[in-house]
């Protein structure tokens, strides 16, 4: 049987040397560099060069941790969508006339699609035998301009997205834990009729008084009726004050209904 | 070692398999030892390394997570929060992720920038664009998984691009969510059932031939 060593081959190639090939790449002896043996010096460079990187990857993850948004609830219609950062550029070239509405297949379809088709037929489209960039220029300023125009893509959709508008429209609310407190809304009171009354309250704190979004939850509030007065007419950190549209004396039922949302 | 080597090699003559992983040499040019700019080469070898990565969080993953419209997103929340070292096998899944798709946007840069994709390595640079759309296609079959609001937009997004493929596109949309136009608890499965069974048989046979042509054609000559 005829051994791995003492065969002749093409380059360091497994491919037999007898000429059966032109074009073929130039034996490295034609080279005389330093060539390295893989096993086991080259091996461990190359472990070092993974371990530095691995130590800046680890790094990462305990510096960002992965987001996580509330759970997925199909009924909302107000979400803006975003994918994943590196299909933004497609994203990007989806918003632009010429490629949206009634053209809708051009961005979505062609414009991709001929990339991935290009990108596979590449060895056929540049035939040549020259392999230095410089010497092959159309196909490197085809591909520098469509690196350029994926990064011009990217940067563009960055900067036009909402990202304060995004961050908190996917905050995870106690209410998605399953942490609702369990109390008894009288819903023929007064003050929750008030409530529902108020456009501006039931905006925030939704109409089961759960909150929307990363806004608080009034089921449960540690308040005092004339606290709550205080902080509807004045506002508390991110609630602005002076909202209430009704009457004091509608104002102070309403203070005191909310006061009364506490688990017995 | 030497005699158990020599006990198998005997028997199996596993010196050429020993001489295609480990035992051949590395031309200069390659070296960053030799040449510092010769560092673009390891962008393919640290695609490599994240790939590895992905595949054995994912399968730690897989040990918490629920593919359930119901449970997917508690079974995310709670290995993101109560799981010992939950939050970092989820970050390494999670940021890998994004890492893989920049290793290998840049290994295919240098592939294309000197040249290595022409006669005779036109079916490995084929494979390697197969890889890269397996690659997005993890990345989008990945994206849905935890259930989260962002997650399902940007799969609805995803799917309404799908469907716009001219006469196919409702099949390919059927095919990938279950439905015409719910995206739900049979998306979810299928998803994750693309995720973690199909892409990845597919990814490691086209890995499995992207590494074998390397070793028959070895690496590309010097510019």
């Amino acid at each position: 049987m005829q051994r791995g060593k003492g065969m002749k081959f093409v380059g360091d190639s497994r491919v037999k040397a007898s000429n059966r090939m032109p074009n073929k790449p130039k034996d490295y002896s034609e080279y005389p560099g330093k060539t390295e043996a893989f096993w086991p010096d080259f091996l461990l460079k190359e472990w070092m060069v993974g371990a530095v990187f691995l130590i800046g990857y680890l790094l990462l993850t305990v510096a960002h941790p992965s987001p996580l948004e509330r759970p997925a609830d199909p009924t909302d219609t107000s979400y803006i969508p975003l994918p994943d950062w590196y299909f933004l550029f497609l994203y990007q070239l989806l918003k632009y006339s010429f490629a949206s509405g009634d053209y809708n297949v051009i961005g979505a379809i062609v414009i991709p699609g001929l990339a991935i088709l290009s990108l596979l037929l590449m060895p056929w489209l540049d035939k040549g035998p020259e392999r230095r960039p410089s010497k092959r220029p159309i196909p490197t300023a085809i591909m520098l301009l469509v690196v350029a125009s994926m990064f011009y893509l990217t940067w563009e959709s960055v900067v036009n997205h909402d990202w304060e508008a995004s961050k908190a429209q996917g905050q995870i609310t106690p209410k998605d834990l399953g942490l609702v407190p369990d109390i008894e809304i009288d819903e023929n009171s007064e003050g929750y009729k008030i409530y529902q009354s108020q456009q501006t309250c039931v905006g925030c704190h939704g109409g089961d008084l759960t909150g929307v979004g990363s806004n608080p939850m009034l089921l449960g509030n540690q308040l005092t009726a004339e606290e709550v007065e205080e902080v509807i007419r004045n506002g508390r950190g991110g609630m602005p004050g002076g909202q209430f549209s009704g009457t004091d004396e509608e104002l102070k039922t309403l203070a005191e209904f909310i006061a009364s949302l506490k688990e017995e | 070692m030497r005699k158990l080597y020599d006990w198998v090699d005997e028997r199996l003559d596993i010196t050429p398999i020993w001489r295609d992983i480990a035992d051949h040499e590395v031309p200069e040019h390659v070296n960053p030892a030799h040449h510092f700019s010769a560092f673009v080469y390891c962008f393919g070898g640290l695609t490599f390394f994240i790939t590895v990565i992905q595949i054995l969080s994912g399968m730690f993953l897989t040990m918490y997570y629920v593919p359930d419209v119901e449970n997917a997103w508690k079974s995310v929340y709670y290995l993101q929060n109560e799981v010992a070292f939950g939050e970092i096998v989820r970050g390494m899944h999670h940021w890998g992720a994004s890492l893989v798709i920049v290793m290998m946007f840049l290994h295919t840069l240098r592939v294309f920038f000197t040249g290595s994709y022409k006669k005779p390595r036109e079916l490995n640079w084929i494979v390697g664009v197969l890889i890269f759309c397996v690659m997005l296609g993890l990345g989008f079959t990945g994206y849905l998984l935890p259930w989260d609001m962002k997650a399902l937009f940007a799969t609805k997004v995803g799917l309404e691009i799908a469907g716009s493929v001219p006469f196919i596109g409702d099949l390919i949309k059927v095919l990938l969510a279950g439905d015409d136009t719910i995206i739900g608890a049979q998306t979810l499965t299928r998803f994750f059932a693309i995720h973690v069974f199909f892409l990845p048989a597919a990814l490691f046979v086209l890995l499995a031939v992207h590494f074998i042509m390397i070793r028959r054609q070895g690496i590309s000559g010097p510019l």
